[in-house]
């Protein structure tokens, strides 16, 4: 018992993680259409400024000052780098942001170093907040989780509920129409991207103490990230949470399974070798490669992802 | 062109010969010391990028810190000048490959590499591959830091050499002091899921199970290099089967999150390592670390003057801890073989290189000629305070539980190495 609530919290915590990382991206995606590939990009740079800003002012001020710089550099990348390159399709867009990603992944370690930085989770927020089978959880995890949650319900009714998000929407499928309707359709782009950067780098400000700020962590959340989005359904935010939870139960709970690969494969009615490879390899430790399993066999019986309304 | 330069080289020492006039003894001191000037390129593939792109970075400056030193004190014979060339391979044997065939190509007959036994074997298989069809450009590869046993067992050749204790010699040592604690009970095996992973792996249990009564091993586990974000579910897994020692081979970003995680959770189990010894690692695990061991060639409490000055000389310049002194010594030999040698020719600098023996600030050392595994003395190490020597922003530093010298690290091996025609 003590053992499946334990998986269940990992998995919610690592999935609210997941999600929080994501949605800057599925927000970009869904309203813009562009697959951001410097994503995981905004995300370390949230990290790094939040680590410079709280060298000098603390935690707290980073936390709104570092996702509004990188929001900003996101809307200066879109007004005058992407929109250059939006007529010549969605390819040049997608060429345009993997090489942003591989200028931002060399300029953080000329600025920063190749070492990871020193940022640490906030004093306030580090001690254990309550303990699970021998396991602490620590105050800072509660609030990352908090955050998570605060970033779905507020995209959510921003998009849903709001005018702002009527017109971000009517902008996507019907941009000549909202123009002549006297809206701004360039400037409305140019805010979604910054805010889907601003996501990405608040999920930098609050991930990147928790794990590792390095020039490695862009790359090394990069694909995950992409899972999710996919698996989720390009765009929908509902589909990015229920996928970033499934991945996160998931990959917990086979974690903890060392049951051979090849005895669930026999149980399941195949043919496995027993001396094979396949009885060798547990679950467990196939577990990182599960989101990519998971989203294989979701792409395999709904092509769309789990509540992906776009077809594109 | 290789025979051109040398060529060229002869006589422009003939000149000097028969030109020696005190009128132009400056003019052709510069003239003999531009063309007595010899440049032997070392190639270094390893990650600049990437995951493991720190690692990397922190094995370059300390090869560039050791080719200063050796450049400075002309130590690999007069005119001699080593010359470090950085190649990115992203810990991935395919890349190495091509990597090396570039160097190859671009006539460079000394490469270095040491992060990943599965570059490793990849390397040393192509090098000695090479060698036997094209011995006029063969290669010397030098290994700092991949230790699987098997390089230097199975899969040994004459070409490899290796500066690093292997896994197995590390093993002995680490499972000599964890089996003498009798506080630990229940043993946790962690590791990378590659060969060296699976080489510690198999050390630790035979070097750990059924040696005390009240000693077990409750879990064995391997993770990919580089891929998990959060380890707090194997920490949890740790936790429930009782776990109080955990023997972990991982290393870099992978150990700093598995330490990182560990302490968050309140997991307080001795982590018993191979590479604890990163300033990021301590860093990040914090106070927590106190009493988690490590095995090292040496650590910065170490009583030897000589590499402490070393040491600070490293930190003013690059502004990072000095931590590979085997790079150094690594650097150091291989000039002392080149001096001894007459000549920066593979074969004979590796026929000396075969059987060396030599001493350093921390005692006697040999390259095994059977093969070509360096002998060291090895330091046992755990984490305390007040030592003289911190880590900035966390004061605990290495204390040396235990030494060994360098003999005691031998190992039988069942490769037996001839030197090539």
């Amino acid at each position: 018992m003590e053992g499946l609530l334990l998986v269940l919290l990992n998995g919610l915590v690592y999935g609210l993680l997941l999600f929080m990382l994501s949605s800057g991206l599925t927000l970009i995606v869904g309203m813009m259409g562009v697959l951001n590939f410097a994503h995981a990009s905004f995300y370390m740079l949230g990290a790094y400024f939040a680590y410079t800003i709280s060298v000098g002012l603390g935690f707290w001020p980073a936390l709104i000052i570092a996702p509004l710089l990188v929001g900003g550099l996101g809307a200066l990348v879109e007004r005058y780098g992407l929109r250059a390159v939006h007529r010549h399709g969605k390819l040049a867009e997608l060429l345009f942001t993997v090489g942003l990603a591989f200028v931002i992944g060399e300029i953080v370690p000329l600025i920063w170093g190749r070492p990871a930085v020193p940022y640490r989770v906030p004093a306030v927020l580090d001690f254990p907040a309550f303990a699970l089978g021998g396991i602490n959880y620590q105050a800072y995890r509660l609030f990352m989780m908090g955050v998570s949650v605060a970033i779905f319900a507020g995209l959510y009714a921003a998009l849903a509920r709001t005018r702002l998000g009527l017109v971000i929407r009517a902008a996507l499928t019907h941009p000549e129409m909202v123009g002549m309707l006297g809206h701004n359709v360039p400037r409305v782009f140019t805010l979604v991207f910054g805010a889907g950067c601003a996501l990405a780098g608040l999920a930098g400000v609050i991930g990147g103490n928790v794990f590792t700020t390095s020039p490695g962590m862009a790359e090394a959340l990069g694909a995950i990230v992409f899972a999710v989005v996919i698996m989720g359904g390009l765009g929908s935010i509902p589909g990015a949470l229920l996928a970033s939870l499934a991945i996160g139960f998931i990959q917990t709970a086979s974690v903890t399974l060392d049951t051979p690969l090849g005895v669930l494969l026999g149980r399941l009615g195949m043919a496995v070798d027993p001396h094979g490879a396949l009885a060798e390899i547990t679950i467990a430790r196939a577990a990182p490669a599960v989101p990519y399993l998971l989203l294989v066999l979701v792409l395999v019986v709904h092509p769309r992802g789990l509540m992906g309304a776009r077809a594109d | 062109m290789p025979k051109i330069a040398a060529h060229l080289r002869g006589r422009s020492w003939l000149v000097v010969k028969f030109l020696a006039a005190p009128v132009f003894a400056g003019l052709l001191f510069a003239a003999t010391h531009a063309a007595a000037a010899e440049v032997v390129q070392i190639a270094y593939i390893d990650p600049l990028s990437g995951p493991f792109a720190s690692t990397g970075q922190l094995g370059e400056e300390h090869l560039r810190f050791a080719i200063d030193r050796v450049n400075a004190a002309e130590a690999a014979g007069p005119g001699r000048r080593f010359e470090l060339v950085a190649m990115d391979n992203e810990v991935n044997p395919e890349k190495s490959l091509t990597l090396l065939r570039k160097a190859i190509d671009g006539g460079i007959h000394y490469i270095t590499q040491g992060n990943g036994s599965s570059v490793a074997f990849a390397l040393s298989d192509a090098v000695a591959k090479n060698n036997r069809r094209d011995p006029t450009h063969a290669v010397v590869y030098l290994n700092y830091a991949a230790v699987d046993p098997g390089l230097t067992n199975g899969k040994c050749n004459w070409w490899h050499f290796r500066f690093d204790a292997d896994s197995d010699m590390k093993m002995k040592a680490l499972a000599s002091y964890l089996v003498g604690r009798a506080d630990i009970h229940k043993v946790y095996i962690f590791n990378p899921d590659y060969s060296f992973g699976q080489s510690v792996e198999k050390a630790a249990i035979a070097m750990i199970g059924n040696q005390r009564p009240d000693l077990t091993i409750v879990g064995a586990e391997r993770v990919p290099l580089g891929k998990v974000t959060d380890f707090t579910p194997y920490i949890a897994k740790m936790r429930a089967v009782g776990a109080d020692a955990v023997v972990t081979g991982n290393w870099g970003a992978d150990l700093t999150l598995l330490v990182k995680a560990a302490a968050d959770t309140g997991f307080n189990a001795t982590f018993f390592t191979y590479y604890l010894g990163a300033r990021e690692t301590v860093q990040a695990v914090g106070m927590a670390g106190k009493g988690d061991a490590q095995i090292s060639e040496w650590h910065e409490n170490v009583d030897a003057p000589a590499i402490d000055k070393m040491a600070a000389a490293f930190n003013a310049k690059y502004h990072e801890n000095f931590y590979y002194w085997r790079v150094v010594d690594m650097i150091d030999t291989l000039a002392a073989a080149m001096k001894e040698a007459g000549s920066t020719d593979p074969l004979k600098v590796s026929r000396v290189l075969s059987g060396m023996k030599f001493s350093t600030p921390l005692g006697a050392e040999e390259i095994r000629a059977d093969n070509h595994q360096l002998l060291q003395p090895m330091y046992i190490s755990v984490l305390a305070p007040d030592m003289p020597h911190m880590f900035p922003g966390v004061p605990l530093g290495f204390k040396t539980i235990k030494r060994f010298d360098a003999e005691a690290t031998r190992l039988p091996t069942t490769c037996s190495l001839k030197a090539p025609d």
